[in-house]
């Protein structure tokens, strides 16, 4: 029950838990119930909205930057990742297997901010070996749905 | 001039076109209608199946294959047919690949009937089982099933329609537009009849994967049956490919025999493309099938929810993706509720009536869409069925 309640939830968090209940088969009680442990639980971390900014008049830079790292003792890359996602600037902070060790995502508002986060804050850590930034140009897809075309129901009104 | 009234065969003119083509036609022109009138998926083909279909053009298979398709894909669905329903056909010689399942029911029913057999056919259901009886010579016999039985043929029905013309049984379960499934025990006693009554069986399980009772139980799969059961089945509902025109009908290869025979004249071959895209889905979309069936049964939850609170008897279907409500509380027959329905709040369902006479009362809702308009429609006909229910 808690993962269906968290499939569904993932695909759309705007369903109440009346609505769950019935698609489930299950009580509202219930599923009120569960969704607040797993809000306890840390399980659920909040509810957003994808939204298309490219789509708007507002400017964002989104990149994505290789890091490498040299491991501290003791606290491997927990501590230098620590100290990266604090800023308010980096949307995700990701350990990756290959040739660079973490992967840092920053939002800003023009490549220059971006890139000046990049130099100023992010190169000059003392365990940071290197910096590779990569900045996007255009999303195809994002959390399973498709930016770039708009699903039309091409079916007849009515079949048999 | 020519006379066309002489031109046309009079047993073609005999079959009466469908009494609500007109309804159909006011829908198609209203643009902003919401529908809930379709009988077909609406997810799109999963895309590892349309790759299978393009690489196939793209390697060059564009000719015409075996009358009874490409032996990969009777491979194919004889090793699926036993996984999921514990049936046993020879790909060489008990399938026959067809342009959709329809196409598998007009072969069956024109392989064995001639003049003045009789076809038994339970209704409300598809519309195609009546006319290709007719088109056969046959007489179409129909057994009405009931709300109060959860729309399931039952065996007393059946024994009352059955006489010494009696040749062909069609077995339409899950049924469009009841969504009635036919458990094990259910379909044991039909068994029975059978047997004792010599019948052979058309069972048309399209449906069979959209089955929220846990377990499609295959008629040819019971003790005895197979020898006197052709099984027709399909891509459209499962694998979400109604215009890829791919299905297949299993049994007796002397029957299967008879099928290819006007099959091949007919219609030489199956789709290429649609063939080789088919083995790709039996092949890898277990797990694409598996989520487009919680996502109907998510569906089919809210909807009958919804007209159970819009105070509509609404009968709990286990199959296919049609609920099946009785709208007498509003007084409305079928078509006057779908008619209404459509101009006052643009909302397209269909009557029951389309489905056979025995429809009356009830209008099909198909949940082959998303949610939220699912939950759009479920609001417009709460109102319509406000401003209408007798107080």
């Amino acid at each position: 029950m808690k993962n269906e309640i968290l499939s569904l939830l993932e695909q759309d968090s705007r369903l109440t838990a009346e609505k769950i209940a019935i698609m489930l088969n299950a009580e509202k009680g219930q599923v009120e119930k569960i969704i607040k442990e797993l809000e306890e639980e840390n399980i659920i971390l909040g509810y957003k909205t994808l939204v298309n900014w490219e789509n708007t008049n507002r400017e964002t830079t989104v990149a994505h930057i290789e890091l490498k790292i040299t491991p501290q003792r003791g606290g491997g890359f927990d501590t230098i990742a620590e100290r990266i996602y604090r800023f308010p600037q980096v949307k995700s902070v990701t350990l990756m297997s290959g040739t660079y060790d973490l992967l840092v995502t920053v939002e800003g508002k023009s490549l220059k901010d971006v890139a000046m986060f990049v130099s100023q804050r992010l190169a000059p850590m003392e365990t940071v070996v290197s910096t590779s930034t990569h900045f996007e140009l255009k999303t195809y897809k994002k959390d399973g749905i498709i930016f770039t075309e708009k699903e039309v129901d091409n079916r007849e009104v009515i079949s048999i | 001039m020519m006379n066309y009234q002489e031109l046309i065969s009079p047993h073609i003119q005999a079959i009466a076109p469908s009494g609500i083509r007109k309804f159909f036609d006011i829908a198609a022109e209203m643009k902003d209608a919401i529908s809930l009138g379709v009988g077909e998926p609406d997810f799109v083909t999963p895309w590892v199946v349309r790759e299978a279909g393009i690489y196939s053009l793209e390697k060059g298979h564009t000719h015409y294959t075996a009358n009874r398709g490409i032996s990969e894909l009777r491979e194919e669905i004889s090793i699926y047919l036993k996984r999921k329903y514990n049936l046993t056909y020879d790909a060489k010689e008990e399938i026959l690949v067809t342009v959709g399942g329809s196409e598998a029911i007009d072969l069956l029913i024109r392989a064995i009937i001639s003049h003045g057999d009789e076809v038994l056919i339970p209704e409300p259901s598809f519309v195609c089982y009546k006319p290709c009886t007719l088109m056969a010579g046959g007489t179409p016999v129909t057994i009405t099933t009931e709300e109060k039985d959860n729309f399931k043929l039952t065996p007393e029905k059946l024994l009352e329609k059955i006489t010494d013309k009696s040749k062909l049984l069609v077995l339409p379960f899950p049924n469009n537009p009841t969504g009635a499934v036919m458990e094990r025990e259910d379909l044991e006693k039909i068994a029975k009849i059978v047997k004792e009554h010599d019948l052979f069986v058309l069972s048309d399980e399209i449906y069979s994967e959209l089955n929220y009772s846990g377990e499609h139980v295959s008629f040819a799969s019971l003790d005895g049956m197979s020898e006197r059961t052709v099984t027709v089945n399909g891509f459209s509902k499962a694998f979400a490919m109604t215009g890829w025109r791919l299905g297949y009908a299993c049994g007796p290869k002397e029957v299967i025999a008879a099928m290819t025979k006007i099959h091949q004249y007919g219609i030489m071959s199956a789709p290429t493309t649609s063939q080789f895209a088919a083995v790709e889905a039996l092949r890898s979309c277990d797990d694409d099938v598996e989520y487009m069936v919680n996502e109907y049964n998510h569906r089919r939850r809210i909807l009958v929810d919804g007209f159970r609170k819009m105070g509509l008897p609404c009968f709990e279907p286990l199959g296919a993706f049609y609920v099946f409500p009785n709208i007498t509380p509003t007084g409305f027959t079928s078509e006057e509720f779908a008619t209404n329905l459509l101009y006052e709040k643009k909302v397209a369902v269909v009557p029951g009536t389309a489905f056979g006479e025995c429809g009356e009362g009830f209008v099909r809702c198909s949940y082959a869409y998303s949610v939220k308009s699912i939950e759009t429609a479920l609001e417009r006909i709460g109102e319509f069925v406000a401003e209408h229910t007798k107080k």
